[in-house]
């Protein structure tokens, strides 16, 4: 049993959220998650019923739940899942995806990066010297940026919710990436050929998001990204939650805050960058070539290299077994 | 009461916990970044626990 009560029915709560002062049984958490997701589209103009969506799925828990949300507030939306090549994670990842999409009756296009692209992520990091994530990241934009484009949509739709924002807005500030600061928006409109994006879940937080999937029954990968254990983003999210601990509210007050009075500031002190269009895939870009097909350039060519000498390189590996440490001995 | 661990997973036992809230404060997990499952079903911090429950601990945090 549980003294929780939910806030609107007074049935047993599933989930206590301390930043809303509230509880909430299954039914009305999801009410509520609809609600802020609702409210996320409208406070930002994100997109209307009539624009055709193309959601970034990953097979976890926020993009699975957006996915589920948007289609349960009545958008048209399909899905874009790309396959990494990060070991079992990216198997993992693509068959609840898929299996997500056929049980439910979903268009989902999946992308290979070593079929269609002749490399994969450890090797690109591998070979071109890149962090794993920045170059997973380049090259998940532009391909979801390019399959937009190509299928017709009219958004690409991506799960980063509130602690993502708020750990990414964290470092920026860290390090004054003014650039960065101003580019932290929740819509980037359309231009120079590439899509209008938007990210509907900046008002749920992480726990939001995964209490979704799992009172509405949805498989997703719970296991995180390998290469991702460890990342300084993550030491960012865990800073926030101890603050969240003893003060509940501050991510969401630190993020919309910015977003509400520091973001307009920022952007009254845009720079014009001029961009040209890549000699080879016709992206974007302020050089002749872009940086995904630079990226791709150099791991085409390279051997492919397994995921483990990735983590082994970046003490992915030791961290893992800290974790393990630590809680067995407590 | 047997727990159910991600990141590795892993079951450990642990006895002599009465709470969810109690249960992550042992093991030395936050509460912003776990969701806990007794019996399949998703409970809040104040719900009490039984020797003879099964737990699953679900981190939420994930690398973006």
């Amino acid at each position: 049993m549980s003294y929780s009560k939910c806030r609107v029915c007074r049935g047993p709560a599933v989930i206590d959220l301390p930043r809303h002062n509230a509880n909430f049984c299954a039914e009305h958490l999801q009410q509520f998650c609809r609600r802020q997701v609702d409210k996320a589209i409208s406070d930002h103009s994100m997109f209307t019923n009539d624009d055709r969506l193309l959601v970034a799925i990953s097979g976890g828990k926020d993009s699975l739940a957006l996915w589920d949300m948007l289609l349960e507030l009545g958008y048209e939306a399909d899905g874009l899942y790309i396959g990494l090549g990060i070991g079992e994670y990216s198997d993992h990842g693509g068959a609840v995806a898929r299996q997500f999409a056929e049980q439910r009756g979903l268009r989902l296009r999946t992308i290979d990066l070593r079929e269609e692209h002749g490399y994969d992520i450890p090797t690109a990091a591998s070979a071109t010297g890149r962090v794993p994530c920045s170059a997973c990241g380049l090259s998940k934009r532009h391909l979801f940026d390019r399959a937009a484009v190509e299928g017709g949509y009219d958004v690409v739709v991506t799960g980063h919710n509130l602690d993502d924002e708020a750990a990414v807005l964290f470092g920026n500030t860290l390090r004054w990436d003014l650039e960065s600061l101003r580019r932290q928006m929740p819509v980037l409109e359309a231009r120079n050929g590439m899509p209008r994006k938007a990210k509907p879940l900046i008002r749920l937080a992480e726990r939001e998001t995964a209490a979704w999937c799992i009172t509405r029954g949805i498989d997703y990968l719970v296991e995180d990204c390998p290469i991702a254990v460890g990342n300084r983003h993550i030491g960012y999210k865990e800073a926030l939650n101890r603050v969240e601990e003893t003060s509940p509210g501050s991510k969401a007050a630190f993020y919309q805050g910015f977003i509400d009075r520091m973001s307009p500031v920022l952007h009254g002190t845009d720079e014009e960058i001029e961009l040209s269009t890549c000699d080879r895939c016709g992206a974007a870009t302020t050089t002749t070539i872009c940086a995904f097909c630079r990226v791709v350039e150099v791991a085409q060519a390279a051997d492919p290299v397994p995921v483990d000498m990735v983590l082994t390189r970046r003490g992915g590996g030791r961290r893992r077994r800290s974790r393990q440490t630590r809680s067995s001995t407590s | 009461m047997q727990i159910s661990l991600h990141a590795p997973k892993r079951t450990e036992q642990v006895t002599g916990v009465s709470s969810v809230n109690q249960l992550l404060d042992r093991l030395g997990l936050s509460r912003e970044g776990h969701l806990v499952i007794r019996n399949g079903t998703l409970v809040p911090g104040d719900a009490r626990l039984a020797d003879t429950d099964d737990i699953e601990i679900r981190p939420v945090i994930s690398g973006g």
